[in-house]
């Protein structure tokens, strides 16, 4: 099935509109912290040293690059909702196009202001674009970038992730 | 984690722009992973699904040899990488991944990163740019382009920038 005309500017109206906006169920605490760093031997002090950290960062902070491990849900929590797909407008776009297949090319984090032990993170997601049908190797479908935003309890933008996605039928 | 730890000591390095060229070769990182590493990098990230832990699933569903490391937790990999070299005050501005291939118990992955652009913004930051690989052997498994601000004197810390001062 091949997407209508219609449907694709349906699709292009959301973009720049943000969608998705949730609140982490819980605040960014240092026992993921030091379990993240255990698990590739960091060992920057900032992590680890609440001096060096006071001195270099005005305080402690997360690894910037946990970024998204703050709105992953437990595995389990009493009377939780259905498990959310992390990046929801990825498969609303395969679903509206009719594009049963799809392959993420690669992904941007851009780190803004740290995030610290205590803070309660929001996030949205941003459509950016959505491309005209294209053929690749893979098959006949519609690259699109989907941008994940961060922001803390006080409004400040703390990192953008950014995917890049190829939806398609196999040729 | 004493209250009088001083952070002006030799473990910690604090590397400064000028020190740095376009050229210059990162320290190689090189790690034997385990089941252990795969499924403590995954838990660490919050990622419960099976093709992280499970090798039955990964091996019959996903169709791969082994469990294999998750994305976040190879940022995580790229980011200890970059910051033993950088020292505390390097502070991360962007990551760019490419995934090519599947990390799995029994590989020795290998990190390792060149210098390809050292510049200074219109804000006064120092910026070093990285191309980082991580490889099994002569395959290399993931890519990420990376932008780290470092010091451009001793007395600047990329870390108390804020609004228009950072753009990373």
């Amino acid at each position: 099935m091949t997407a209508t005309a219609d449907t694709v500017d349906e699709i292009r109206a959301l973009i720049g509109v943000a969608q998705y906006e949730e609140t982490g169920d819980f605040p960014v605490e240092r026992g993921y912290i030091w379990t993240t760093c255990a698990s590739v031997e960091n060992g920057n002090p900032l992590f680890w040293d609440e001096a060096a950290a006071r001195a270099i960062t005005d305080g402690l902070i997360a690894p910037p690059t946990m970024l998204s491990v703050w709105f992953r849900p437990h595995h389990w929590a009493p009377g939780g909702d259905a498990p959310r797909l992390p990046l929801q407008i990825h498969f609303d776009l395969k679903e509206k196009l009719g594009l049963p297949e799809a392959v993420m090319s690669d992904n941007t984090i851009v780190f803004h202001q740290p995030v610290r032990p205590g803070d309660v993170l929001a996030t949205r997601q941003v459509l950016r674009s959505v491309s005209d049908e294209k053929t690749t190797k893979l098959g006949t479908g519609r690259f699109w970038v989907i941008d994940v935003e961060y922001a803390n309890q006080d409004g400040a933008l703390v990192g953008v992730e950014s995917y890049t996605g190829f939806g398609y039928r196999r040729g | 984690m004493a209250e009088d730890d001083t952070i002006e000591d030799a473990t910690m390095p604090v590397l400064l722009l000028g020190e740095v060229v376009a050229g210059d070769r990162l320290p190689d990182l090189a790690y034997d992973v385990t089941a252990t590493t795969v499924v403590l990098g995954a838990l660490a990230s919050r990622d419960w699904r099976p093709m992280h832990h499970d090798k039955d699933f990964a091996v019959d569903r996903n169709g791969t040899r082994d469990i294999f490391l998750n994305t976040p937790n190879q940022a995580a990999w790229f980011e200890r990488f970059l910051t033993d070299w950088t020292g505390p005050h390097g502070r991360l501005g962007r990551m760019t991944f490419r995934m090519l291939g599947s990390v799995f118990p029994g590989d020795t992955m290998v990190l390792s990163g060149v210098v390809d652009e050292v510049t200074v913004d219109e804000a006064g930051c120092g910026w070093v740019g990285v191309d980082v690989t991580l490889s099994v052997g002569d395959d290399v498994k993931t890519t990420c382009d990376a932008r780290v601000a470092v010091p451009v004197d001793a007395d600047d810390n990329p870390w108390t920038r804020t609004g228009t001062r950072w753009q990373p």
